[in-house]
């Protein structure tokens, strides 16, 4: 897995917010376009481009990019 | 694996009736905030609503459609063998509303009457139980009428329920017949029970402080007779389960996507939707949508679908798919052959 490709995909779900802005250390929820249905298009993007399952508290145990993509990458290795 | 096939039974008709008053969720204003709303709709998919009057009841609606759908197609009360009636809204605790509904609609006392109870993937559960019974010998007619009204258990301050859930009822004529086979799979995961919950009933009892509002999670108010959706988690099991359960169908029966004529899915939230449509990559003309205009009636939005969209569409021979999950956690989907189906377009009352 790759953190930029993962950086990328995430800051895809956005329509307002400037992509360069999204780092591996960014708190998502602080993003001012954050919302319950952008967490959604989270769960479906990760189905989608790493077919392993993530829920609700997945995110909200989240606090930065890499947390998700450090959550991801060891489903990814499970499976 | 509960891998149930039918032979000549099939759907006869089909109605849907829902009340005349709208609520639009532009209005939402004092839950989202402004800025947000056209987005969640769009997202949602859900631009207005019917909403029950505090005097209908899901068995109303129900009875309305049942009467549109017996005088369109010249169907004798006395013909019906077995009323079933699928809601998690009815009258009364007791007694079951599918025996007030028999008295109603004027049904012979030899009919047999019985409630079923399932969240979302309701309709069919509840269709596989009336195909089961019109199988039967000493059984012809099942008539399987499907409600909800969800307006009275969604508290209007709850912002993941309340911009979702309409209110609407359904009628759906089993019998035998030269009908081609029908295939369900049905599924079941009981440890997502708090999911999708009404916390207040028999293992927590009802009590006075039962009926206070609380801030719960994220601001959303609720009492605990009202329902509760944990929105992320639901959506990943029915993404994660949804795409998987019919491609296992159309496997186990031997179709392919491209063989289905119509893929009608509960409708849950159009995003939710798309993203099925993608992942079965079937062309979208042939999966019909309300929930624009209706929202998520629970388990009567399959039927409520084709009632809206099929409407005179489904005379001859077609290959329908339909599609559902909630609650419990449940799904199932079905594929049927149907012939010459005779759908009556939407009622209000």
């Amino acid at each position: 897995m790759n953190l930029d490709q993962f950086i990328e995909n995430f800051a895809d779900l956005f329509d307002e917010t400037d992509p360069d802005t999204i780092q591996a250390n960014t708190q998502f929820k602080n993003l001012e376009e954050w919302s319950s249905l952008v967490a959604l298009s989270v769960i479906a993007m990760i189905d989608e481009e790493y077919d392993v399952e993530f829920r609700g508290d997945d995110i909200r145990g989240s606090s930065t990019v890499k947390d998700l993509y450090d959550i991801v990458e060891t489903r990814v290795e499970e499976e | 694996m509960a891998k149930l096939t039918f032979h000549g039974v099939g759907i006869k008709a089909m109605s849907a009736c829902v009340p005349p008053d709208v609520v639009y969720n532009k209005d939402l204003g004092y839950l989202i905030p402004e800025e947000e709303i056209e987005k969640t709709i769009n997202s949602i998919g859900v631009a207005e609503r019917r909403i029950a009057a505090d005097d209908v009841m899901a068995s109303d609606l129900c009875y309305k459609a049942a009467l549109q759908l017996m005088a369109d197609n010249d169907i004798d009360a006395a013909s019906i063998d077995v009323l079933l009636f699928m809601s998690q809204t009815p009258d009364y605790r007791i007694p079951a509303t599918s025996c007030l509904l028999q008295h109603r609609l004027g049904l012979p006392r030899e009919t047999m009457c019985l409630d079923i109870s399932l969240g979302c993937s309701g309709y069919l559960y509840a269709l596989s139980t009336a195909f089961a019974y019109a199988s039967m010998e000493g059984v012809n007619r099942v008539l399987l009428l499907d409600g909800e009204t969800f307006s009275k258990i969604v508290n209007r301050r709850d912002k993941v329920d309340w911009p979702l859930y309409g209110d609407a009822g359904t009628a759906t004529l089993v019998e035998k017949g030269d009908y081609g086979d029908s295939t369900f799979m049905l599924y079941t995961d009981g440890s997502g029970e708090d999911k999708l919950k009404i916390h207040a009933g028999m293992r927590n009892p009802i009590t006075p402080e039962s009926l206070i509002e609380r801030e719960q999670e994220d601001g959303n108010i609720r009492n605990d007779l009202e329902v509760f959706m944990d929105g992320m988690d639901v959506f990943n099991f029915a993404i994660s389960k949804v795409p998987k359960s019919i491609k296992q169908l159309l496997k186990e029966t031997g179709k392919t996507i491209d063989d289905v004529d119509y893929l009608v899915f509960h409708q849950a939230n159009l995003f939710m939707m798309d993203f099925f449509v993608k992942k079965l990559k079937v062309d979208s003309s042939r999966v019909p949508y309300c929930i624009k205009k209706y929202g998520n009636t629970s388990s009567t939005s399959v039927p409520l679908t084709v009632s809206s969209e099929l409407a005179g569409k489904l005379e001859g021979e077609h290959t329908v798919i339909m599609s559902a999950f909630g609650a419990g956690l449940s799904w199932g989907s079905a594929v049927m052959q149907m012939r010459d189906c005779k759908v009556s377009p939407v009622i209000e009352y």
